[in-house]
């Protein structure tokens, strides 16, 4: 069987989640092939999580120039193991940087590039990518005509299923960075989640929009999303206007979301606003205007002052966990 | 003295219904109003700062059909000097990948550039990869996902900003940014502004003048291919209860019943 390389998506020794939904995802094309790219170190802590995940092998390239420059050391590492390993697919996550690091890939390559799938399957040799387009007004399938696909897959969207992988490791040299064609890394001040979930990965989602009205209540959105373990979304008003912070926005410009539950607080639904939000199994506005937009995809709607509703069921979700 | 020639492109209006044609499933650009992207009157705004700060030249560069004209003029309008237009019927249906190397040929085009500028991701296509493609292409560094750029002779920096954190950046030119949307306010074209751009010079340019051939570029020779495209049917509004004093119990009520609590 061929193998799939999955490019790890780590910090501080984790791999996040979404590295977990794309070895779930190579499991249906081939063999489970973990790409670990970082500073010296970096693999050690990460090999048994991946193969709980099914990883088969685990390709370790570190040195400190794979953590020094952006991007491009990855790129290197990437193409230099399609070239060894001929694999059936290169999986990355639609992230910033694996949305960046697949387009160099698949142009290099002379590769088809299949952009944020939320599913991937096996069709004979032939890897068909799903597409949820347009905040996910259209469904489209593609495939690749070209070379050996990669693929960006957007986090969440796939079911992370454990499997056991031997996670035979094997080292790679990283290729020399070029240092006219690369920008190099100076510093980084990674974001602290605190402790909740984060935004894309989250099985439950509670956002403030404009009707929040501060940034000191917002605490009403963070007591109802702690009740429910859920993560804190904002709309881009909310954003705007200084409420929340900017890597919390969900829609077309933000994030996009997929939970099982979404709970929108405050928030009119504008069509930029859905398109982040729109694809969740179950939705819930709190909304004191009868009109607002986000009445019209709601599966549960109440039409009054979310600071009488929201605290209301925080204290019924407090009481139903006893 | 930057050379920067900015990357803009012209969208469906988010605010239109945005759907795919019925035919080749490409974008129906028809059905929708059509905008510059508002990604990029950043990166063009970015560039006049940059611009104004040591002189320069601003170029804008479009690959679009023949109306994205007014996306370009709305880019002249802000300040930038010229435009250069890509519009040829053969780049119907292109993908990330054919348009950057469109792109990156016209950048080609221009002597001696020191800064390509675009936006992080488009509306339309959210492939947010375009920069980085042609960052490759060009053989520069990518900073990308700008929330700040210093430029001080031949060198740059940037603070790049991603759900990951801040990343601070550094090469030398030329090189490929991108800018995400906390960079800057975009300036509103002034009278004056709109009047003068409808004299600046705007080349259009084919694809044969690039030097490419028409069928690297467009739907049939796509690297990638759609195999079924289908509208997802709309949600269904469902229960909607006015708030009575027991709002919180009725919602808490409700995802019992659909064992989400
Ligand atoms: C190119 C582009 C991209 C965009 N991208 C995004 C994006 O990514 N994400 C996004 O969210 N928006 C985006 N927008 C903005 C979008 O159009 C809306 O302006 C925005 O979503 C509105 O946010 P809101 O619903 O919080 O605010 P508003 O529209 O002002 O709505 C506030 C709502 O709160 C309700 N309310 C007020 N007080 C209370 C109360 N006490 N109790 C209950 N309800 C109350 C009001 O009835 C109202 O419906 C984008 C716009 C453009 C043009
Ligand atoms: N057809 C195009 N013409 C000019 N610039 C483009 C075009 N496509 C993409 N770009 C630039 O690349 C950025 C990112 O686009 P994308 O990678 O498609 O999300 C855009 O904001 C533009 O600056």
């Amino acid at each position: 069987m061929a193998e799939v390389l999955v490019l790890v998506d780590h910090v501080d020794g984790e791999a996040k989640k979404s590295t977990f939904e794309l070895l779930t995802a190579a499991r249906r094309l081939g063999e489970p092939a973990a790409v670990v790219v970082g500073a010296p170190g970096a693999a050690g802590k990460l090999k048994e999580s991946l193969a709980s995940y099914g990883a088969a092998k685990v390709y370790v390239a570190e040195s400190d120039e794979a953590a020094g420059y952006l991007v491009t050391p990855k790129v290197d590492v990437l193409e230099k193991l399609v070239g060894s390993a001929s694999p059936a697919a290169v999986l990355l996550t639609a992230s910033a940087d694996g949305k960046e690091i697949g387009g160099r890939l698949a142009v290099r390559l002379g590769s088809g590039f299949l952009v944020d799938v939320v599913d991937v399957e096996a069709q004979g040799d032939e890897v068909v990518a799903t597409h949820s387009i347009f905040g996910g007004d259209f469904v489209v399938k593609a495939k690749s005509t070209k070379g050996t696909p990669v693929v960006t897959v957007r986090a969440g969207s796939i079911e992370p299923e454990q499997a056991d992988g031997a996670a035979a490791e094997e080292s790679v040299e990283v290729p020399a960075v070029d240092a006219a064609k690369s920008a190099k890394i100076t510093g980084s001040e990674p974001v602290t989640g605190g402790d909740r979930p984060e935004l894309t990965e989250a099985s439950v989602v509670v956002s403030g929009g404009r009707g929040v009205g501060s940034a000191e209540q917002f605490e009403v959105v963070e007591k109802l999303a702690d009740a429910l373990g859920a993560a804190v979304g904002a709309s881009r008003a909310a954003v705007d206007s200084g409420y929340y912070p900017a890597q919390f926005q969900v829609g077309q410009t933000g994030k996009t979301v997929s939970p099982q539950l979404y709970i929108a607080l405050g928030i009119s639904g504008a069509i930029q606003h859905r398109a982040g939000m729109q694809t969740s199994k179950t939705i819930v506005a709190v909304n004191k205007d009868e009109e607002a937009p986000i009445f019209e995809i709601a599966d549960f709607g109440v039409v009054g002052d979310l600071f009488k509703v929201a605290p209301q069921l925080t204290e019924e979700v407090g009481k139903r966990k006893g | 003295m930057p050379n920067i020639v900015v990357l803009v492109k012209q969208v469906p209006d988010t605010y239109s219904e945005r759907k795919l044609s019925d035919g080749d499933k490409t974008l129906d650009r028809d059905s929708a109003d059509a905008v510059l992207d508002e990604i990029n009157e950043r990166a063009v705004e970015e560039a006049l700062l940059i611009k104004e700060a040591s002189e320069g030249e601003v170029t804008v560069l479009s690959v679009g059909p023949d109306r994205a004209t007014e996306a370009i003029r709305k880019a002249l309008s802000m300040g930038a000097d010229k435009a250069i237009h890509v519009s040829d019927a053969a780049l119907h249906g292109a993908d990330v990948i054919q348009t950057a190397k469109v792109l990156a040929a016209a950048i080609g085009k221009v002597d001696g550039v020191d800064l390509v500028i675009a936006g992080n991701e488009s509306t339309d296509g959210v492939a947010g990869a375009v920069p980085a493609i042609l960052a490759e292409l060009l053989g520069y560094p990518q900073l990308t996902h700008a929330r700040k750029v210093t430029v001080e002779g031949s060198a740059i920096k940037v603070e790049r900003e991603t759900s990951d954190g801040i990343t601070h950046l550094e090469a030398n030119l030329p090189a490929v940014v991108s800018v995400g949307e906390k960079i800057n306010e975009p300036r509103y074209p002034s009278f004056k502004g709109i009047m003068a751009a409808k004299k600046k010079p705007v080349e259009t340019l084919t694809v044969a003048d690039l030097g490419l051939s028409a069928d690297e570029v467009g739907l049939a020779s796509a690297w990638t291919q759609v195999l079924e495209a289908s509208p997802k049917p709309p949600r269904q509004a469902g229960q909607k209860v006015a708030d009575e004093g027991d709002g919180g119990v009725k919602v808490a009520e409700y995802l019992v019943s659909q064992k989400l609590i």
